[in-house]
């Protein structure tokens, strides 16, 4: 270290040192903290998106429905479908895979804290930019995947659009520098003797994803400025009557959107693959297979975006190409499932509730995917395009699957983070409310879809035949409504409670249950050496000539392994001079910084600058600078 | 605890109801826009596509939730069970369920790609082009072989493979240098019972071919959301015999006949006149009548419903049409998009006058 | 003159800041990722132009019709020479001449704002002659492409900027001279990317 070449900072630009407290959340840059900050924001969205979709379905319960104008009903499910997509899933996995990789991989941190601050920061921005819309003249109304031309001015004037516009693309900053972030971290931090290939499926499905993140954000990117050019700007990318060709629009949105599609789903794949292991006392079936299909799936996610262009009449060659790219984008897929299913047979199943999450993962996620190979049948996907029946598919794997797979981690993983276990009895009256939900609203929705019924629609007529469905579906979305009252009365009921769960509860096999719970700042006190795949169950177990478990005696530690068995909430000697900062072991962490904050809010206000006056974006650009310009001057740690 | 084969029943029974009820859609109560009922060639070739491959997926899926349940009924754990085996994998197995599905997909390709051709060659016999424009937010049809045009409902012969030519334009817009009119925004043009859908693209003809065995009422709607009313977007193919396609064509062609007098006559008037319903509605026979921002009227009495084959054809409809358009089907007149409103806006019309139009129009057939 | 830097005695240890399993500095890394997620960036503003690049109404003049090839030659070639200057900016550092340093910084930002000077000449004569950002897609799609290329080259210009500044106050020693090699590496995509638009979008000809 140069310590002779700095002189001492500025006091603008000394680290901020609070631990405790509101402001100690603002500047905080400890990856644990940020993982919570994501998980309850995308919470309180997931709240909210609910709610829109209860409003829709209150609306479409009954033919020619007058709950709702036909504006607020397109706005309702166009914010249904962003808010859930952008503002939940995403933002649910980056949590886990905020909190949990570093500690998978034997890491202190991610590579770049701050930068890991500053993409939450711009997630939040992006999503009460997008919500301010409601105040401001009305949310956007184009459907979530904003097809041109009837979101250029012409059609849509007013300022919906642009608010949907410009959330998106600052969320994609935060996405995107989540995604850089992540692959340095998983690439240069994993602990010694942490191989690729020792390394939990969860991180190997979170770096997947952060690829894909790398590289279809931009491409979305582009096509919303294109767009925002064209609205304001004068340009004529999309206006047909100009030499425009909406087409282009759908390209390139789907060349994001397909890839994005994976990245919703592998992260609750990678969740199921470290739970099912853990509950069925087996290892996972096939990892290599389990891993390579999600690195294919996330290749060949590339070559398929044309499938929800079938009836765009791209033509019978370029219909046939997708078709054949999408039926064998199964295969990795189905390989997964069938890796699964293997796990648990002949394993010791637990069905506590993460294993019930992630056993619902596969039984309607399965549903979803067969569903989605029908819809790659080009002349029968012109009957199911743009109806209910892709409704029904989508929700099967976005809810059935990634929701619950989700959910299969809030469960497994909250004694991780609290040192707490939700309640069981909730959790279990949780899950088959869900499921009952779950296949109430969405599985009707197969039959509505090839009997008519399209999507995106604010009222149907009598006389249809739908009516009985659609009620039946309300209900449904209000049984699953029912649940998630369940869920927040568990997780505010083991919040309360001063009951604390026993180290390592499930008797697990990865690096995440070896350290205190909560764990400290600095996770490890002693970065671990690692010596095999689920290294932290080799250290309890070994194998007979038979393959049958052999426990190894508790407290013999394994010298080699240069860890001590003290995992859970035990506590060491050195632990004990420790305050959780590490400043009893010598360990630096990052300290804390205001200034990714500060460049959030700067982008926030840029962003109404971009829709209303030029010079409210030049106090947003000021104030970004400010926030750049401190971020790369203040010291890189804390004086002492 | 709900551990028992009570919980594990309970759980096939859920999980199991989306393939039911999947199933139950071909024996659903009336559902007159039912693609799995197809009543023409090219919604049967769709269907039995579907059909076909359903039932390899309704396969693969009983096998799936079958060993999930299996899985977990088998190997829950009891007290006093030994830990489990440790496998951590099985080559064979990998290989096998790679290549068997892969198989399996390899087989419904070549059908599908087979259709897919199929269905895009162009017929050649004995075919009635017609021209399709999608409006924001109702549908016209132009028959050029014909000379007619009409609106909503889409009359065609039956055994007669009808060539769409699918455009969206909205005359209520300026147009661009060169063009005759605006270009629209997407819409797709949907009739379940007789095919697939194909979308109206601007920008773009994009062709779909629809032919009908008997004859019929078949519904449908667009199915692209194209913003408002997307919703109120219905249209209909009626096909009838040669016979009677003959004889509507004929009547389509006639000029309006001019009511001799009363309210009706003082109806056309207006229409013609101060209402300025020619500026947007075709009125065959009238010099000028020609636009298109709007349906075409002259038979209008001789469809179903009105307002993107929305709303029963009666004087009562007619009556609050015309005094609030908006408000029966929402649009945006002020963009371009819609019908006005007459009475606060424009001509201000008073309530006798739309009367008179009223009495006009129910004299179209 | 300073010595030149020393070498290094401190091997990096699990834990540590600068721990690098691959054995790239993390920041390199993490530049390297940005820059990829840029190819995709400027492929779909690419790929928009190559869709658009022969489409205007009648009468109207595509981009094509107005390049002035000689002239966008010379400030590529100013733009490729900021690449030279950038190189010598980083051997300047890892050699310890930090006035030199300074210098083909400057050289390189001075060299940029050059480039960007000739584009807004260029654009400018452009609208005289009626091609603009709504006059047909082709142009809208020119104008997006290099005007984003335009902004990204003003950010390196800035960063560089912000890198004399850093210098003068004695802050970039010999030792952090990865901080003018990240800023080099983006230096050089964004030439690399201009090379790219120059051969696509102004040398390959519109086939009508």
């Amino acid at each position: 270290m140069a310590v002779a070449v700095t002189q001492a900072p500025a006091r603008p630009f000394a680290r901020p040192k609070s631990e405790h407290g509101f402001w100690s959340w603002i500047s905080t840059v400890d990856h644990k903290r940020i993982g919570i900050l994501y998980g309850v924001t995308a919470f309180l969205f997931f709240l909210v998106g609910g709610t829109e979709a209860l409003l829709i379905r209150l609306q479409l319960a009954g033919p020619n429905g007058k709950i709702l104008t036909a504006e607020e009903y397109n706005q309702l499910f166009t914010m249904h479908g962003t808010t859930m997509i952008f503002l939940v899933v995403m933002p649910t996995a980056a949590a886990f895979g905020n909190y949990f990789v570093p500690i998978l991989i034997g890491a202190r941190d991610v590579a770049f804290p701050r930068l890991n601050a500053f993409g939450y920061w711009a997630f939040l921005a992006g999503g009460l930019f997008l919500y301010s819309s409601f105040l401001l003249g009305g949310a956007p109304d184009g459907g979530w995947f904003g097809y041109a031309p009837q979101t250029i001015g012409k059609f849509n004037p007013g300022h919906g659009i642009d608010f949907w516009l410009i959330g998106l693309i600052i969320t994609g900053i935060g996405s995107l520098t989540a995604a850089a972030n992540f692959i340095v971290t998983t690439l240069n931090l994993r602990a010694p003797g942490m191989t690729l290939m020792r390394m939990p499926v969860f991180v190997w499905m979170n770096l997947v994803v952060s690829f894909l993140l790398l590289f279809a954000i931009p491409v979305i990117t582009v096509a919303l400025f294109e767009l925002f050019f064209d609205r304001h700007f004068g340009s004529n990318f999309f206006n047909a009557n100009l030499g425009g060709d909406p087409v282009l629009w759908q390209h390139l949105f789907w060349l994001f959107g397909h890839p994005e599609v994976y990245i919703l789903i592998l992260p609750a794949m990678g969740i199921v693959s470290e739970v099912l292991p853990v509950f069925s006392r087996k290892p996972l079936f096939g990892y290599s297979v389990v891993v390579f299909s999600g690195i294919a799936i996330g290749f060949m996610g590339w070559g398929v975006w044309a499938h929800h262009m079938f009836a765009v009449g791209l033509g019978p060659v370029a219909n046939s190409a997708f078709a054949a790219s999408t039926m064998f984008i199964a295969v990795p897929t189905g390989v997964k499932i069938f890796n699964w299913l293997a796990t648990t047979w002949g394993g010791d199943l637990r069905l506590k509730t993460p294993m019930l999450f992630a056993l619902g993962f596969i039984g309607e996620f399965t549903i979803g995917g067969l569903s989605g190979v029908t819809h790659s049948i080009v002349p029968s996907d012109y009957q199911q395009t743009d109806t209910y029946y892709v409704v029904a598919h989508f929700h099967y794997v976005l809810f059935g699957g990634a929701i619950l797979g989700l959910f299969a981690g809030v469960y497994y993983w909250f004694p991780a983070v609290t040192g707490k276990l939700l309640d069981e009895k909730l959790g279990k009256i949780h899950f088959w409310l869900i499921i009952i939900g779950l296949n109430l609203t969405f599985g009707p929705m197969h039959i509505l879809g090839l009997q008519g019924q399209p999507r995106r629609t604010y009222q149907y007529p009598k006389g249809m035949g739908w009516e009985m469905w659609n009620g039946i579906e309300t209900l449904g979305a209000f049984i699953i409504a029912l649940s998630i009252l369940v869920f927040i009365v568990n997780a505010l009921k083991t919040a309360r409670s001063k009951e604390m769960a026993p180290p390592d509860p499930w008797d697990a096999r990865t690096l995440e249950w070896t350290i205190p719970a909560p764990p400290p700042a600095y996770n490890f006190a002693e970065i671990p050496v690692v010596h095999a795949r689920d290294d932290f169950w080799h250290r309890k177990y070994t194998e007979d000539e038979n393959g049958r478990l052999v426990r190894i005696p508790a407290g013999g530690a394994d010298e080699a392994s240069g860890v001590t068995e003290h995992g859970g909430g035990g506590t060491t000697t050195a632990e004990h001079d420790d305050h959780g900062d590490g400043h009893g072991h010598g360990i630096h962490m990052p300290s804390p910084s205001y200034f990714p904050a500060l460049a959030g809010l700067g982008i926030f206000i840029i962003g109404y600058g971009a829709i209303y006056h030029w010079w409210i974006g030049a106090i947003g650009g000021l104030i970004l600078l400010a926030g750049i310009f401190g971020w790369g001057n203040e010291p890189l740690a804390e004086e002492h | 605890m709900r551990r028992g084969l009570a919980g594990r029943l309970r759980r096939l029974r859920v999980a199991a109801i989306p393939a039911v009820l999947v199933f139950l859609a071909s024996c659903a109560s009336h559902a007159p826009q039912d693609s799995l009922k197809a009543h023409g060639p090219v919604a049967r070739k769709e269907d039995n596509l579907f059909v076909a491959v359903f039932i390899v997926a309704a396969l693969v899926f009983f096998l799936v939730e079958f060993l999930l349940f299996a899985s977990v009924f088998k190997h829950r754990h009891r007290p006093g069970r030994p830990d489990p085996i440790q496998v951590h994998g099985n080559t064979k197995l990998e290989l096998g369920w790679t290549v068997v599905p892969a198989l399996l997909l390899v087989g419904v390709a070549f059908p599908t790609i087979f259709t897919i051709f199929d269905l895009a060659k162009e017929p050649t016999k004995n075919v009635l082009p017609v021209e399709v424009y999608g409006h924001m937010w109702w549908w016209e049809y132009r028959y050029p072989t014909l000379g007619i045009s009409t609106a909503n409902e889409m009359h065609i012969p039956t055994k007669t493979p009808v060539r769409l030519s699918l455009r969206t334009i909205e005359p209520g817009l300026p147009a661009a240098k060169g063009e005759d009119f605006a270009a629209g925004v997407i819409h797709s043009f949907w009739v379940p019972p007789l095919a697939g859908k194909q979308d109206v693209v601007p920008g773009r003809v994009n062709k779909l071919t629809i032919q009908a065995d008997e004859p019929g009422d078949y519904p449908g709607q667009c199915a692209e959301y194209c913003n408002l009313s997307h919703a109120n977007m219905r249209l209909r193919v009626v096909a009838q015999t040669q016979n009677d396609f003959q004889a509507w064509v004929v009547q389509q062609a006639k000029p309006v006949v001019v009511p001799g007098g009363g309210d009706a006559a003082a109806g056309y008037k207006l229409f013609t006149g101060r209402g300025t319903c020619i500026g947007c509605h075709t009125m065959q026979g009238v010099q000028g009548a020609t636009a298109r921002v709007g349906p075409n009227l002259t038979h209008l009495m001789g469809r179903e419903k009105f307002a993107g084959d929305t709303f029963d054809i009666n004087p009562e409809n007619l009556n609050r049409w015309i005094h609030n358009p908006s408000k029966m089907k929402p649009m945006r007149p002020e963009q371009g998009t819609g019908m006005p409103d007459l009475v606060d806006t424009g001509p201000h019309l008073t309530d006798t006058e739309i009367n008179q139009l009223v009495a006009f129009l129910t004299t179209l057939k | 003159m300073q010595a030149a830097i020393a070498p290094a005695p401190h091997t990096p240890a699990p834990g540590d800041h600068d721990y690098a399993v691959t054995g790239i500095d993390s920041r390199k890394l993490g530049m390297w990722g940005f820059l990829a997620s840029e190819c995709l960036f400027f492929g779909a503003l690419i790929s928009s132009h190559l869709l658009y690049r022969a489409r205007a109404p009648q009468g109207v003049k595509l981009p094509h019709d107005v390049y002035d090839i000689p002239y966008t030659s010379v400030s590529s070639f100013v733009l490729l020479m900021s690449s030279l200057t950038m190189v010598l900016a980083l051997a300047a550092i890892q050699r310890g001449d930090h006035r030199r340093l300074r210098l083909w910084l400057l050289a390189t930002a001075f060299l940029g704002t050059v480039f960007i000077g000739g584009q807004v000449y260029e654009f400018t004569t452009f609208t005289h002659h009626g091609v603009n950002l709504s006059s047909s897609v082709a142009a809208s799609s020119f104008f997006l492409l290099t005007g984003f290329h335009g902004v990204h080259v003003t950010v390196g210009i800035l960063w560089l900027m912000s890198l004399v500044g850093i210098s003068l106050r004695g802050q970039l020693p010999a030792e952090k001279h990865l901080q003018v090699e990240i800023a080099g590496l983006y230096w050089h995509f964004v030439d690399v990317v201009w090379i790219l638009i120059f051969t696509v979008v102004y040398l390959v000809p519109n086939h009508h």
